[in-house]
C-alpha cells in the first residue's frame, strides 16, 4: 500500500462553518436585550436609590445604587457580554458570558423596578427557593423516569395526590412525618399506574400521563368536597413542617437564614439533586438507567432487566414527586384545596426539559422559574407597571425557546417514551 | 414456525458457518442460543450439560457471546462504558460506585491480548462501523466467552475490513474459541469456515465442507440451481438522461453528506454506485428524488430541472424509484397489494379521479401485475405487510415499472430479499435497461453492483472517488470504497 493514501477526513467533510452559529445567535439576542435594557429601563427608571437590603425587611445594611444609573450600567454590561459572544471572544467561557449577560439584564430590570423602593434580599432568595422546591422535586422525578425511557407527564397528578395524602393522613395521624410518608406513597401510586400501563401494557405514555393528571384532579377534588371540606378539623388541618436552625451556619448573611434555618424539604431537595447527579453519572444503577433510556435492546443483550429497572425508576420518581406534593400542604399552606398545585407539575416538566434532563440543569431551571414567580409577587407588592402575568408566563416561554432549539439542542434520551418490546 | 427441529453442534476451536437466506431462521436460532428467545422444544447443551437460558445473562454465564447484526452499543456512551455495561466493576458495596479505572484497564488489556485496537475513551457514536464492531467483539471477549456468535458481521464492512475480521476470527479460533458465523455470503463462508450448516425455511437442509463449490452451496441454500451471475448483453448507451452537477446535500443532522458529486447516466445503461453504507448514497438518491433539500448543484432529467420539482412531479415525469427502506418508504403495509400497486397513480385515470377510485380498474391492474411480476400472494386484497420481503419488493418494482420511464432508480433493490426474487428483480432491471431506460443502482453489496452495472461510481465520504468498469478487480474497488486511491502522491501515510 505504499503508493496508496487514505484521504484525510477533514479535507473531505470540512464544510465552511455557518455564519449564524449558536454563539452568534445568542450574542445577538443579548446585544438586543442589553440595548433595550440600557435605553428603555434606563429612561423609565427614576433617578432614586434602589436599595437591596440584606434582611427580610427595610432594616439594616443594604446594597444601594442609583436606579437610573444602575439600569443603564447593567444594560451596557449585558450588551458587552453579548458583543463578546457575537465576536467569538473568550470562546471557552461562552456559557459563563451568557450567564453573566442574562444576570446583567435581570439586574438592570431590577434597578429600574426597585428605584425609590427596597428589595429585601433574604426574603427574595428564600421565596425563590421555597417556590422552586416543588419544581426541583418534580423535575427530579421526571429525570428519574425519562432517563430510563419513560415519559412522565403525570408529575402534576403526583403532586396533587402527594399533597392530598399528606394533608389527609397527616391530619388524622396528627404527625407531619406520617403525612410526609403518605405523600410519598400517594405519588408512588400514581407513578405505579403510569408504570404498569406504559411498561406492561405499552399504552402511549403521554396520553396515560395526561389521563392520570385528570384522574388525580378528579378524585382529590371529589374527596376534598365530600370528606375534607365538611369536617376540616378532622381531615384537613395537617401539622406543619418545623423550621430547623443550624446554629452558627444560620448566622451567615443572606445564605444562612435561607439554607440553614429551613424545613427538611429544602435539604431533601438539595440533597437529592446531588445524589441523583452522582447516582446517574457514577454508579452502576446510573449507567444501567441511562443505557435503558438510550438503547434498551443493548441493555437487554448484556443481561440488564429493562422493564424491572424502568419500574423501579418510575416508582422512585413517584416518591420524589409525592414529597414535592407534600410541600403544598405541609409547608406552604396549612390545608388542602381543590387543584391547589395549579399547574406546578407542568412547570416542573418545563424545568426538566429546560434543564436538559440533567439533575443540575433541572435544579437551575427550577430556581430560575421560582425566581420569576417570586419576582411576580414582588412586583405586585410594589405596584409595578409591569404586569406580573408576564413573569408568570416566563417558564413556558423559556421552555418553548429551549425546545425550539434556539439555545443549542435539547437532546432527550433516545428511547424516551418508547415502550420496550422484547425480541 | 421459524425453526423446525434443528440440530447443530459446534466443536471447540472451529468456525461453524450458518448459511441461509434472509428469513431462513438463522437469527432466530441464535437468539435462542443467546437467551433472547426461548425454544418451544429441544435442548441447548454446553460442555455436555443441558442448559436453560432465560435471558442473555444466563447465556453469558455459560460462556456464550454474540455480536448482533445491528450493534448493541449505546451511541452516547464511551467504549469503556459500553463494554462495562451489565458487568460493571464496582466499589463501595451496595452503592455500586463505578470503578472506571478498572473498566478502562480491562478494555485495554483485552484489546491488547486479542490484537483488537479500541480506544476506551472514544464515544461510540464517533466511531466508524468497523471500529464499533471491534468494540462489540471486545465486549464479548471481556466476558470470557468460549463461543462467539457473529450475526452477519460483514454486512457493513468494506472488503478490506472484512479481510481484517476474518483474520481476527482465525486468531480467536487458534486461541481455542469457537465461532458461529452467520451469513449469506458464500465467498466468506468458503474463506473461513471449518464446517458449514445450511438452513432453509427453518430446517437444516445439509452440512457441507468449505471446499464445496459456490454453486452447490447456493443450490443448497435456495433449494434449486441458481445462477449467481446476472445475465446481460453489453449495454448500448444512448443520449445522456440524468445529469448531476456539483451536487451538495446535507444529512438529517445538518452534516454535509454529498459533497460535490458529478454523475451522468445515459439511456440504456446501468450506472452502479458502490460504497460502504453511510457515504452519502442515501442522501444523493433522496436529493435526486426531491425528498431532500439540495444545498448546491444541479440535477437535470433531459431538459427538466429536478431540483425545483416536487417528488410527485418527478415520479410522473418518468422516474421510477425503489427506496432503500422498503417497509418505511416503499409500501404501506396495512394496505392491500392492489392498493399498493396504484399508490403512485391513485388520482389518475384510469384508476380514479379527484373524488373516487375505480375499484374495478384497481383490481384488474393488480391481477395483471401479480401475474406479470410473479408476486406470490393469496389475493390482491391481502395486506402487503403479510408478504415475504421478496414479494413486497416485487410489489414495489411492479408499481414503479408500470409507468413509462426515462429513468429508473433502485436503492438497495434486493436487501432482505430471497435469492429467487433477487434473480427476478435483477432480470427486470436489466430488461428495463434494454428498453432504453437510464438506470441508477445503489447497493452496499458489491456483488450486486458489479453484476448489474455497466459503469461503477465508487462513493466515499460524499464524493465520487472514481468511475470504473465492472471488470475492475474487486481488490481495487474495495480499496476505493475505503477511500484509498492509487493516484495520490506518496508519503502522506
Amino acid at each position: 500500500m505504499s503508493t496508496a493514501t487514505v484521504e484525510e477526513p477533514t479535507e473531505v467533510v470540512a464544510a465552511p462553518e455557518p455564519f449564524w452559529t449558536r454563539q452568534r445567535r445568542l450574542g445577538l439576542a443579548l446585544i438586543l436585550l442589553g440595548g433595550l435594557a440600557a435605553a428603555v429601563f434606563g429612561a423609565l427608571a427614576p433617578s432614586e436609590d434602589a436599595r437591596f437590603t440584606l434582611s427580610e425587611n427595610a432594616e439594616g445594611a443594604a446594597l444601594s445604587i442609583n436606579g437610573q444609573y444602575g439600569a443603564v450600567l447593567f444594560g451596557v454590561l449585558a450588551l458587552v457580554a453579548g458583543g463578546a459572544l457575537f465576536a467569538g471572544l473568550l470562546k471557552r467561557w461562552s456559557n459563563a458570558l451568557l450567564s453573566a449577560g442574562i444576570l446583567a439584564f435581570v439586574l438592570s430590570f431590577l434597578c429600574w423596578q426597585v428605584a425609590g423602593e427596597f428589595m429585601p434580599l433574604v426574603d427574595t432568595t428564600d421565596g425563590t427557593l421555597q417556590l422552586a422546591l416543588p419544581l426541583i422535586l418534580g423535575a427530579l422525578a421526571g429525570v428519574l423516569g425519562e432517563r430510563s425511557g419513560v415519559v412522565n407527564v403525570a408529575i402534576e397528578g403526583q403532586f396533587l395526590m402527594g399533597a392530598f395524602a399528606g394533608a389527609l393522613v397527616g391530619t388524622m395521624a396528627t404527625s407531619v412525618w406520617v403525612g410526609l410518608v403518605s405523600a410519598a406513597v400517594g405519588g408512588m401510586i400514581i407513578a405505579g399506574i403510569l408504570a404498569v400501563l406504559s411498561i406492561r401494557y405499552l399504552v402511549d405514555q403521554t396520553v396515560v400521563g395526561m389521563v392520570l393528571n385528570l384522574f388525580a384532579l378528579g378524585i382529590t377534588g371529589f374527596l376534598y368536597e365530600r370528606l375534607m371540606q365538611p369536617d376540616a378539623p378532622t381531615y384537613n388541618t395537617p401539622p406543619q413542617m418545623p423550621e430547623w436552625r443550624i446554629p452558627g451556619l444560620a448566622d451567615i448573611p443572606v445564605v444562612g437564614p435561607v439554607l440553614f434555618e429551613a424545613n427538611l424539604l429544602v435539604w431533601v431537595a438539595l440533597g437529592l439533586v446531588v445524589v441523583i447527579h452522582f447516582g446517574l453519572s457514577r454508579t452502576r444503577w446510573g449507567l444501567r438507567t441511562r443505557a435503558v433510556g438510550e438503547h434498551p435492546t443493548a441493555a437487554d443483550t448484556v443481561g440488564i432487566r429493562v422493564r424491572g429497572l424502568r419500574y423501579m425508576n418510575v416508582l422512585l420518581g413517584g416518591v420524589v414527586a409525592g414529597i414535592g406534593g407534600a410541600y403544598f400542604t405541609l409547608v406552604a399552606t396549612g390545608s388542602f384545596t381543590k387543584n391547589m398545585t395549579a399547574g406546578a407539575g407542568f412547570i416542573a416538566l418545563a424545568a426538566l426539559i429546560f434543564g436538559r434532563y440533567t439533575p443540575f440543569g433541572a435544579f437551575g431551571a427550577a430556581l430560575f422559574f421560582g425566581f420569576a414567580q417570586k419576582l411576580a409577587t414582588y412586583l405586585g407588592a410594589i405596584d409595578s407597571p409591569v404586569p406580573s402575568q408576564f413573569l408568570n408566563m416566563l417558564p413556558y416561554l423559556a421552555t418553548l425557546i429551549a425546545v425550539a432549539g434556539l439555545v443549542g439542542r435539547v437532546r432527550a434520551p433516545a428511547a424516551d417514551g418508547l415502550p420496550y418490546i422484547k425480541g | 414456525m421459524a425453526n423446525d427441529h434443528i440440530d447443530i453442534t459446534v466443536e471447540p476451536g472451529e468456525v461453524h458457518a450458518l448459511l441461509g437466506e434472509n428469513g431462513a431462521g438463522k437469527s432466530t436460532l441464535m437468539n435462542q442460543l443467546y437467551g433472547l428467545l426461548q425454544p418451544d422444544e429441544g435442548q441447548i447443551i454446553v460442555n455436555d450439560e443441558p442448559r436453560v437460558f432465560k435471558s442473555p445473562r444466563d447465556a453469558i454465564a455459560a460462556g456464550i457471546g454474540m455480536v448482533h447484526q445491528h450493534f448493541m452499543l449505546v451511541p452516547v456512551f464511551t467504549v469503556a462504558e459500553n463494554i462495562a455495561l451489565g458487568a460493571e466493576e464496582v466499589r463501595g458495596g451496595p452503592l455500586g460506585w463505578l470503578d472506571r479505572r478498572r473498566s478502562r484497564r480491562d478494555v485495554i488489556e483485552t484489546s491488547q491480548r486479542y490484537g483488537l485496537p479500541v480506544d476506551p475513551d472514544a464515544l461510540v457514536e464517533d466511531l466508524p462501523v468497523g471500529a464499533q464492531q471491534r468494540v462489540e467483539i471486545v465486549k464479548a471477549l471481556t466476558r470470557e466467552v468460549d463461543l462467539l456468535i457473529l450475526d452477519e458481521p460483514t454486512a457493513v464492512l468494506t472488503p478490506q475490513e472484512t479481510q481484517e475480521l476474518l483474520a481476527v476470527m482465525r486468531s480467536l479460533t487458534a486461541m481455542g474459541k469457537s465461532i458461529v458465523f452467520i451469513t449469506h455470503k458464500l465467498k466468506e463462508v468458503k474463506a473461513i469456515a471449518d464446517r458449514i450448516t445450511v438452513i432453509r425455511r427453518g430446517q437444516v437442509v445439509g452440512t457441507a465442507s468449505p471446499d464445496t463449490s459456490e454453486e452447490e452451496l447456493a443450490a443448497l441454500m435456495v433449494g434449486r440451481a441458481v445462477s449467481l451471475e446476472v445475465e446481460k448483453s453489453p449495454a448500448e448507451p444512448g443520449r445522456s438522461v440524468l445529469k448531476i452537477e456539483g451536487l451538495v446535500v446535507d444529512d438529517d443532522r445538518g452534516v454535509r453528506a454529498v459533497d460535490g458529486v458529478d454523475l451522468e447516466v445515459r439511456a440504456g445503461e446501468v450506472l452502479g454506485i458502490a460504497g460502504v453504507q453511510g457515504n452519502g448514497q442515501t442522501e444523493l438518491v433522496e436529493a435526486v428524488m426531491g425528498l431532500r433539500e439540495v444545498r448546491a448543484g444541479a440535477v437535470r432529467l433531459d431538459d427538466d430541472d429536478l431540483v425545483t420539482m416536487s417528488t410527485k412531479r418527478i415520479l410522473r415525469s418518468g422516474v421510477g424509484y425503489i427506496p432503500e427502506d422498503r417497509s418505511h418508504d416503499g409500501v404501506v403495509k396495512e394496505f392491500s397489494v392492489a392498493e399498493n400497486l396504484v399508490l403512485d397513480m391513485y388520482d389518475q385515470a384510469p384508476y380514479g379521479n379527484a373524488f373516487s377510485l375505480d375499484l374495478g380498474k384497481v383490481g384488474g391492474n393488480a391481477k395483471e401485475r401479480i401475474e406479470q411480476f410473479d408476486i406470490r400472494c393469496q389475493s390482491p386484497a391481502t395486506p402487503v405487510g403479510t408478504l415475504s420481503g421478496g414479494n413486497q419488493q416485487k410489489v414495489v418494482v411492479a408499481r414503479e415499472m408500470s409507468r413509462p420511464l426515462r429513468l429508473f432508480i433502485a436503492s438497495q433493490p434486493t436487501r432482505g430479499v430471497d435469492v429467487g426474487s433477487i434473480e427476478f428483480i435483477h432480470s427486470r432491471i436489466i430488461h428495463e435497461r434494454d428498453q432504453g431506460t437510464a438506470v441508477l443502482v445503489v447497493s452496499s453489496e458489491l456483488d450486486e453492483v458489479v453484476g448489474l452495472a455497466d459503469r461503477i461510481a465508487v462513493m466515499y465520504r460524499g464524493r465520487v472517488l472514481a468511475i470504473v468498469s465492472p471488470d475492475t478487480p474487486r481488490e481495487e474497488i474495495g480499496l476505493l470504497m475505503a477511500g484509498i486511491t492509487g493516484d495520490t502522491p506518496e508519503g502522506e501515510k
